[in-house]
């Protein structure tokens, strides 16, 4: 059954459904305009645990738990878990998942780690590798600025370019037979290439990703034969509001006009000016519990029929950063309708 | 060729979006912040000398008490809230540096006194250090010539 379409795309024969999602959140993230769609938000940013590690390996956890039982789902009829996050050698996965006790496809991806995870777990359907499969991605607040700039009490400006990594987690359970309760479906997948623009500025993360995101978007667009008025709404990861500008500029060039359509979630998830996150937020789970508590709401109740869900990813370390290497970027697009 | 040109009106494009912190007025709120940590400073010490210290003795008490109100303050989170405002006007007194050394303390505890707190609390404090005295070992010998040419006495 060949279900290639154009140069990289995938048309999913019957669609993959989206049965059940679960999305927890940090308090400033629930105190954002997106705070009253979120399934659970944490007052205390270490989760009841000992590092931020470990807070962010519990957040993947408890989404994981609460997207089964949302579907009543056991774990032992999940066929197998694709599950990423920001930090080194995904330990946030790794432990917050190891009790799941379900086979893992660890993933990353950076801030994109969300697509990509629906993207192979609907491969994974699609192809009839697995009854029902759980996609799960997180990131912290702490983690992150531990991890890539550093400790937290240590005083310094941020660039008006930089964002602020959401602490979050979002879990999606995606199988093959629509229930009741199934809250959408995915219907193509155009997985993203490496683009790099020779940005070199790790402060500036929109700048580094709207190149890929504007590969992305064009070649779904090309693969599926669709213009922009085709789909209700392009939502982009976390571009934050200098790259959504920069997006919007890449496909005018190349002759697509998305003004309209476009949404970003790191700019949807946070009041930049009250809340003081600079250009928006950003993290592998701020596309994941945006899309879990918001996306997905708005195709259950009809106000968008198609969207394209573009989680966006830099490629960086801090060690490719300080040897003066570029910052590329990531994006995969995930096609997803309403049921 | 035409990617390297690609590239360029790219970067141009990002120059000409990308907001940037307006450099008069960080200067301006750094020299006030500044200005209040050395005015502190400068009030302890002549408490010091008012209590009968020397000079010197009234000094290190100075950066004593600055040290420790800055480590304090970082304990509570509250001095990364007077580095945003003030910038480098509360990085460059003893204040930042106390800042800079207890924050990794406090943040790598968690890995273990030794590769924790022992390999990592000098991680931004380091470079300070290490070239710190490096130049004032290059002024040393720069001085060293100049006493023997005769230049300084």
């Amino acid at each position: 059954m060949k279900q290639t379409v154009g140069s990289q795309s995938i048309s999913f024969k019957n669609p993959v459904y989206i049965l059940e999602s679960a999305s927890i959140v940090g308090k400033k993230e629930g105190d954002g305009p997106l705070g009253q769609y979120f399934d659970l938000i944490g007052e205390d940013p270490m989760f009841g645990c000992k590092s931020w590690e470990e807070a962010e390996s519990t957040l993947q956890k408890e989404a994981a738990l609460m997207a089964l039982g949302k579907a009543k789902v056991q774990k032992q009829d999940v066929r197998y878990l694709f599950a990423g996050d920001l930090l080194g050698q995904l330990i946030a996965s790794s432990f917050g998942l190891v009790d799941l006790n379900i086979p893992l496809f660890g993933l990353y991806g950076a801030c994109s780690t969300c697509g990509e995870a629906l993207g192979l777990g609907a491969m994974a359907v699609a192809g009839g590798y697995g009854e029902q499969v759980l996609c799960v991605t997180s990131s912290h607040f702490g983690s992150a600025e531990k991890q890539f700039r550093f400790p937290l009490e240590y005083g310094n400006q941020r660039p008006l370019s930089a964002t602020w990594t959401v602490t979050g987690s979002g879990a999606f359970l995606l199988g093959s037979t629509e229930t009741k309760k199934t809250r959408a479906k995915i219907t193509g997948y155009t997985p993203g290439k490496i683009v790099d623009y020779g940005i070199k500025d790790s402060m500036n993360m929109g700048a580094t990703m709207a190149p890929s995101a504007a590969d992305t978007i064009y070649t779904n667009f090309m693969d599926f034969n669709r213009m922009p008025e085709d789909y209700d709404k392009i939502i982009t990861g976390d571009l934050g509001k200098i790259g959504q500008v920069l997006l919007i500029d890449l496909l005018k060039e190349k002759g697509f006009d998305i003004s309209k359509e476009h949404m970003d979630c790191g700019i949807e998830i946070f009041n930049g000016e009250e809340q003081d996150t600079h250009a928006g937020g950003s993290g592998c789970g701020c596309s994941a519990v945006t899309l879990s508590a918001f996306i997905l709401k708005q195709l259950e109740e009809g106000c968008w029929k198609r969207v394209l869900f573009v989680p966006t990813g830099a490629l960086l370390s801090t060690v490719s950063f300080n040897e003066g290497q570029t910052v590329p970027g990531i994006a995969h697009g995930v096609v997803i309708e309403r049921r | 060729m035409l990617e390297e040109v690609k590239k360029k009106q790219y970067q141009n494009k990002v120059d000409e979006v990308t907001p940037t912190h307006s450099l008069w007025k960080n200067m301006g709120k750094a020299f006030l912040v500044g200005g209040i940590i050395c005015t502190i400073g400068q009030a302890i010490i002549q408490m010091g000398l008012g209590m009968g210290l020397d000079k010197e003795t009234a000094g290190t008490w100075c950066s004593l008490i600055l040290v420790l109100i800055s480590v304090v303050l970082t304990g509570f989170n509250m001095y990364p809230s007077i580095v945003k405002f003030g910038g480098a006007g509360a990085l460059v007194p003893i204040t930042g540096f106390a800042n800079s050394v207890a924050a990794p303390a406090i943040e790598y505890k968690k890995e273990g006194q030794v590769f924790g707190v022992g390999c990592k609390i000098f991680t931004i404090a380091g470079p300070v250090i290490l070239f710190g005295v490096f130049t004032s070992w290059i002024l040393g010998v720069v001085y060293y010539i100049l006493q023997a040419l005769g230049v300084v006495a």
